[in-house]
């Protein structure tokens, strides 16, 4: 029995299967982000340096990571879509973008308020946070880039265009702490040697990455459903599903 | 547990502005996302000309005539 890889590549197909996985995502995510804030606030230790303010970091690295994970996606599903000319994939590209703008923006709003009472000022010129203010430039460049252009086929190939040039950024933000050896903390928690954070401190942060992976595959499904269903009005299993009063 | 009382709790040990500051802003703009989404979908539902209710009555009526 061979299995069709491509079954769920169909706009059709995927609209369907996302409306069945999205709310066992939601309800995964809720639970984590419970548990997360719990082990946040009432496990982890006060820290000695820092007292209570490095709390902060529950949101601000969950936000850091997945602000640059969700581009490298975006930038996959969008040069995949170009390569292949599989519409299904930039619509992926496009649903993607607004949320990994909104988690740029937590990332440097959550940094500025840690960097207050510990750095002494909101904001620095420092290398790793000029390369996430560009990302998050690239974000709304690309999503107002994609709203400039009518027709949505040609709004995915421009799109596509400054996804993949932009990807370069990624690295740059990764490793700058390493190359600028500016002001901001280096990593640490790496796949290379052993996290040098507190146990709970470090379970309760990554309980919260998990928990936003959740959340932003489960919005990033919906908006993915929401845009099939805005550039497919006119085909025939739109009609049919709207016949049957299955359009969910 | 960190904590003995409410207001210790959100005084935050003195950094209670820069913590709250930072995470009422991050559900706010979580809310805002899910909120922009579902507006979405219900002005997407109206171009349709279908809410779910009006949607099944319509079907209900053609099979049964």
């Amino acid at each position: 029995m061979a299995i069709n890889w491509f079954k769920y590549s169909s706009p059709a197909s995927f609209y369907s299967l996302a409306e069945k996985i999205i709310p066992i995502f939601i309800f995964v995510a809720l639970i984590l982000l419970a548990a997360g804030l719990y082990v946040g606030f009432f496990v982890a230790p006060t820290d000695f340096q820092q007292g209570e303010a490095y709390r902060i970091i529950f949101i601000h690295v969950p936000a850091a990571w997945m602000s640059m994970f969700l581009y490298v996606v975006m930038a996959f599903w969008a040069g995949i879509g170009l390569a292949f000319n599989t519409r299904l994939s930039s619509m992926l590209a496009t649903a993607i973008a607004p949320t990994g703008a909104m988690f740029t923006f937590i990332a440097l709003w959550t940094g500025a308020l840690w960097g207050k009472p510990m750095w002494g000022t909101w904001w620095v010129w420092d290398a790793r946070l000029t390369s996430e203010l560009i990302l998050f430039f690239l974000y709304i460049g690309f999503m107002s880039l994609q709203a400039a252009i009518d027709d949505p086929r040609r709004a995915d190939k421009a799109g596509a265009i400054i996804a993949l040039v932009g990807v370069v950024n990624i690295p740059i933000i990764y490793f700058s702490v390493q190359w600028w050896n500016t002001l901001h903390q280096g990593a640490s928690v790496s796949v290379n040697q052993a996290p040098a954070m507190a146990s709970t401190m470090l379970t309760g942060m990554l309980i919260m990455v998990f928990a936003s992976w959740m959340y932003s595959i489960a919005v990033i499904l919906k908006r993915t459903r929401i845009i099939i269903l805005e550039r497919e009005s006119h085909t025939a299993w739109v009609a049919e599903l709207q016949k049957k009063g299955a359009l969910r | 547990m960190n904590w003995s009382s409410w207001t210790e709790f959100f005084a935050m040990g003195g950094y209670g502005l820069y913590v709250w500051g930072s995470y009422v802003v991050t559900f706010i703009c979580i809310l805002g996302e899910i909120f922009i989404i579902s507006n979405r979908r219900r002005t997407l539902e109206r171009q349709y000309g279908l809410t779910n209710g009006l949607n099944n009555k319509e079907t209900k009526n053609e099979t049964t005539s």
